[in-house]
């Protein structure tokens, strides 16, 4: 319990550093962030104005920070600024963020679906010329950045042989077929990269085990060798995985990003792409905090979930 | 986030790993490199010279049209690797685009190296609350997604550029800060890792025995151990460098016009994908190569390392 403990007051302390830097994020405009937010504004600035009291720009930063903190927890994120007026940033967020989960949890889903029978094939047969082979796919893979694959995919699946949509969203609620035909291409680009690393990272795990005296005594009980090696084999291997797949999100995140940019879907990344080139601050402030918030929580998750599983680091703990 | 503690028990591994780790330690010495890192080696040459050579060289005008628009790429009578959508000739678009993409992540990285491998070292030496505190602060530098601590920092030092109030950086330099300090946690934790295991071996006891400071056994014996770790995650940082400097791009915070990299070629050339695709096959195959060399030569550095780390 102690051990727990000590882990909630440290992400306390994450949380209020990450915060704290996002919100600095703003004074960190070159010039008044007002005008940068917002260029074009009635002849009384009052636009402008509204912009400094509402993020307390004319007060310390403690105080920004813990007037910022107060409305966040409540769930209010701030305004995006348009020349068409302002409105919640809330509202885009709540309507982004599930796309872009969505789209993460489909990639680590498939990632890990193809990359452990894959790694226990090449650990099976380790030392050949398939084991070979799949290494070097792999390592390929790893080098070729997810924007790279999004784009050769949309040209050969989308405007060459016209199989599936190059961009474009469709919920799942409205159209189950079409939301899994325009999620294709950005899962299977944020994959490959994904599968290569679980699938180096599993395989030479794998090795080590089967050389250990266990599976000997397995596979001398006359236990099958699909046995030995999904049952035995695996299962110590599958802590080394959780571990890797809880660090890869932040990978994962930011590709997202990028491969919802390109293809256009409406997530986080699209969010924050606007953001960015419309320089709503706010906005931007707003969705980052909430990224590390969500990945540091499933990063501390992840942690606990290893304590639990594992008894030795239990006990050593 | 997880820190599992490495076990203190250098002897016992060394002792399980050492028939197994001679035997193949003499087999890679023999063998030397390989075709494929001197393929790996040839290309990062090329890539290196030609950005550094690039105003010598006999190229056009990277940001004048030469020749007609989308012109295709080794046909008779044009640029050999085509021309883009305004009739920019592409390989001295991509020797131009690479310099600067090669700058930004090779001063990147020497950001993080300086700063990241002082910080790793002092907390892997020093056990106490130093350390703490600095393994606090990589883990807090690591909170927030990489490309998205990047993104938001470039944006919002870069500004408006349009709105002259205030002082802007250059926009490379901001790339160069942001991407620095993206990769300082990184080149810490595994300095730090390398740092804790060499700081505990006998030599180091010896000499402190010596009366050797801290200052000099951190130096003279701990770092030259520790550097070919450093070197050949430095190798993997660039390539990382490289593909995030093409996402920021993409996501439309990359350098500006006249000035080009392979990411904004990338993100400029990702319109034409349906007429004229090798205006985006060309950086994203300058991209790629550049980071499966930089990724393999890591690997081939860290493999080497590993097998004679064991093998003493």
């Amino acid at each position: 319990m102690r051990v727990i403990g000590r882990r909630i007051i440290q992400l306390v302390v994450v949380f209020v550093v990450v915060t704290f830097f996002t919100v600095l994020l703003i004074s960190l405009v070159p010039g008044k962030p007002e005008i940068v937010v917002i260029p074009f504004d009635n002849p009384q600035h009052t636009q402008r104005a509204a912009f400094r009291k509402e993020n307390n720009l004319d007060r310390p930063l403690v105080i920004q920070w813990e007037k910022w903190a107060g409305k966040f927890v409540k769930g209010d994120f701030g305004n995006y600024y348009q020349s068409t007026g302002t409105d919640p940033v809330a509202k885009r967020i709540k309507s982004s963020a599930p796309v872009s989960a969505l789209l993460i949890l489909y990639t680590q889903v498939f990632s890990l679906a193809v990359a452990i029978p894959v790694a226990i094939w090449a650990a099976y047969k380790s030392g050949s010329r398939l084991d070979k082979l799949l290494n070097a796919t792999a390592f390929a893979f790893i080098s070729l950045p997810a924007f790279a694959v999004a784009l050769i995919l949309g040209y050969f699946l989308g405007v060459k042989y016209n199989l599936l949509p190059t961009s474009g969203y469709v919920r799942i609620t409205d159209n189950p077929v079409e939301h899994f035909k325009t999620m294709v291409i950005p899962v299977l680009s944020l994959s490959l990269g994904q599968i290569a690393v679980y699938m180096r990272l599993l395989r030479s795990d794998l090795v080590s085990t089967l050389q250990e005296d266990f599976i000997l005594m397995a596979k001398a009980k006359g236990i099958s060798n699909r046995r030995v090696l999904w049952r035995h084999a695996l299962r110590p291997s599958s802590l080394t995985l959780l571990t890797v797949a809880g660090l890869s999100i932040g990978t994962l995140i930011g590709g997202t990003l990028v491969v919802e940019v390109l293809l256009g879907i409406p997530g986080m990344g699209y969010l924050i792409g606007q953001a960015v080139l419309a320089r709503q601050y706010v906005a931007l402030q707003s969705s980052v905090a909430l990224i590390a918030i969500v990945f540091v929580l499933l990063n501390f998750l992840i942690d606990y979930l290893y304590t639990v599983l594992d008894p030795r680091i239990r006990e050593r703990t | 986030m997880t820190t599992v503690p490495p076990e203190v028990s250098p002897l016992g591994l060394t002792l399980e790993a050492a028939p197994h780790a001679a035997a193949e330690s003499t087999a890679t010495r023999k063998k030397g490199l390989g075709i494929a890192s001197w393929l790996a080696i040839a290309w990062l040459t090329i890539m290196v010279g030609s950005a550094a050579l690039a105003d010598v060289l006999p190229l056009k005008d990277p940001n004048a049209g030469v020749a007609p628009k989308r012109f295709a790429p080794f046909q008779s009578g044009g640029p050999i690797l085509g021309a883009d959508a305004n009739g920019r000739d592409m390989l001295s678009r991509t020797i131009y685009g690479g310099r600067i993409s090669l700058i930004i992540a090779v001063c990147s990285i020497l950001v993080g190296l300086f700063i990241g491998g002082f910080l790793g070292l002092l907390a892997g030496y020093f056990r106490n609350w130093l350390g703490n505190i600095l393994v606090g602060l990589f883990d807090i530098l690591l909170a927030i997604p990489q490309l998205v601590l990047a993104l938001s920092l470039v944006s919002v030092l870069k500004g408006d550029p349009n709105i002259p109030e205030g002082f802007h950086l250059p926009i490379i330099l901001v790339l160069i800060i942001a991407l620095g300090l993206v990769s300082i946690p990184i080149l810490a934790r595994i300095t730090r890792a390398s740092t804790l295991s060499w700081s505990q071996r006998d030599f180091v006891t010896a000499a402190r025995a010596q009366g050797a400071g801290h200052g000099r056994i951190l130096f003279r014996e701990v770092l030259p151990n520790v550097a070919p770790a450093m070197f050949s995650i430095t190798l993997l940082g660039m390539a990382i460098a490289i593909v995030a400097e093409g996402g920021l791009a993409i996501l439309g915070v990359s350098v500006e016009p006249p000035q080009s990299t392979w990411g904004t070629m990338i993100a400029t050339g990702k319109s034409e994908l349906d007429g004229a695709p090798f205006i985006l096959w060309i950086p994203i195959a300058a991209v790629f190569l550049t980071a499966v060399s930089l990724n393999y030569l890591g690997d081939v550095i860290r493999d080497r390392f590993d097998v004679r780390e064991s093998a003493l």
